[in-house]
């Protein structure tokens, strides 16, 4: 508790007072939408788009798959607003544009606000109104229950926060069908159960700069050797997970392949990370964690549309 | 006018990087406020589809 009252005490006292002119500049707004966050929401969001049965015209997909990106960037930048008080301590985000002071946090959070109003209404008229409530829930998931709730109060807050990083291929799935079935929930399921080994993979590391930010991460809360136990059970169930599209009929043996050979890797990465006694050698092992898991959910959703594109669409299957 | 001017002392002056970055903030807004109105074009013609010329008043 004495954790998430040190990180209260950060809040009030570091956010600027006064309003003074802007110095932000074009690039600060794209830095505020986590571009690199993006990347894997568009990715994971065209994947959902191109495996739905059904068809989009390729004008409106274009524009949904926007929608989604700048509804994430929407996302970003509410966060970036809130947790200007924690980048500031954080060597990892010091230099965003709030904690830099090239930017007052009233502009982050109108320019969160406007993309995502405009993002939900523009995808609701494009694609319909069910992927639309999607998109917004997804905001409001990360801005709101994430960023100003679970990440300041519980340790579990990657956990459940992460269901916001794995709604994008569901709101690409509900913009061709405007349903939601089965098949879009595995593709969900993956990505929330890849989230926490692969944050905590970076937490690890990073500890000392969460502890000093007063954010009550795992590795904080409970010790290294517990972040990692939670890892290996975490890998231990995104392994199967992976697998499931393959397993149920909605993908090819070529992603079945993939899935397996990499919830292998991943669980073997996980084994390695607990196993590793010294400092260095844990460091070596999160690093190498973090890195993978990366590639692993590129692996599964290209593996995914190369599957689709191969004749063998998840459509086939939902019959 | 040059004597109000003068007295208006109280209020913000940019410098000259501040202007420079306003004005890069107001071209980039230009663009993407352009950039929509031609998606929402081309989205409205897509949407509508080949009878867009035929629909009722």
């Amino acid at each position: 508790m004495a954790v998430i009252s040190e990180g209260a005490t950060l809040q009030s006292s570091s956010r600027p007072q006064a309003i003074e002119p802007s110095l932000a500049e074009v690039s600060d707004f794209i830095a505020l939408m986590k571009p690199r966050v993006m990347s894997l929401v568009v990715f994971t969001g065209f994947v959902g788009l191109m495996v739905a049965p059904g068809t989009l015209h390729p004008v409106l997909a274009g524009a949904a798959l926007l929608c989604i990106a700048v509804g994430a960037g929407a996302a970003g930048a509410l966060n970036m607003w809130y947790d200007a008080d924690i980048d500031a301590v954080m060597g990892r985000t010091r230099q965003r544009p709030i904690p830099a002071g090239r930017m007052q946090p009233g502009e982050a959070l109108a320019f969160g606000l406007t993309l995502a109003f405009g993002a939900v209404a523009v995808l609701g008229l494009v694609a319909g109104w069910l992927p639309a409530a999607l998109l917004a829930f997804t905001i409001f998931f990360y801005a709101v229950i994430y960023t100003m709730w679970l990440k300041r109060w519980t340790a579990q807050n990657i956990v459940i926060g992460g269901a916001a990083g794995a709604f994008p291929p569901v709101i690409g799935w509900a913009a061709v069908t405007n349903d939601v079935g089965l098949a879009p929930i595995l593709l969900f399921l993956i990505v929330f159960f890849w989230t926490p080994p692969h944050f905590w993979a970076l937490s690890l590391r990073r500890a000392d700069e969460y502890r000093r930010a007063g954010i009550p991460m795992l590795p904080v809360v409970a010790g290294a050797t517990e972040t990692k136990r939670q890892i290996l059970a975490h890998a231990l169930l995104l392994a199967p997970v992976g697998v499931s599209p393959y397993l149920l009929g909605y993908a090819g043996l070529m992603y079945g392949l993939v899935a397996a050979v990499g919830g292998v890797i991943i669980v073997a990465l996980a084994l390695r990370l607990k196993w590793a006694a010294a400092d260095l050698a844990a460091h070596v092992a999160a690093k190498r964690l973090f890195s993978f898991s990366i590639l692993y959910l590129f692996c599964l959703f290209a593996a995914l549309l190369v599957d689709h594109w191969l004749g063998r669409p998840l459509s086939l299957s939902l019959g | 006018m040059g004597e109000a001017d003068s007295e208006n002392t109280d209020g913000i002056v940019l410098s000259a990087e501040q202007k420079r970055r306003q004005r890069t903030r107001s071209i980039a807004i230009a663009l993407a406020l352009g950039a929509l109105v031609l998606l929402f074009y081309i989205v409205t013609v897509v949407k509508v589809g080949p009878g867009i010329l035929t629909r009722p008043l």
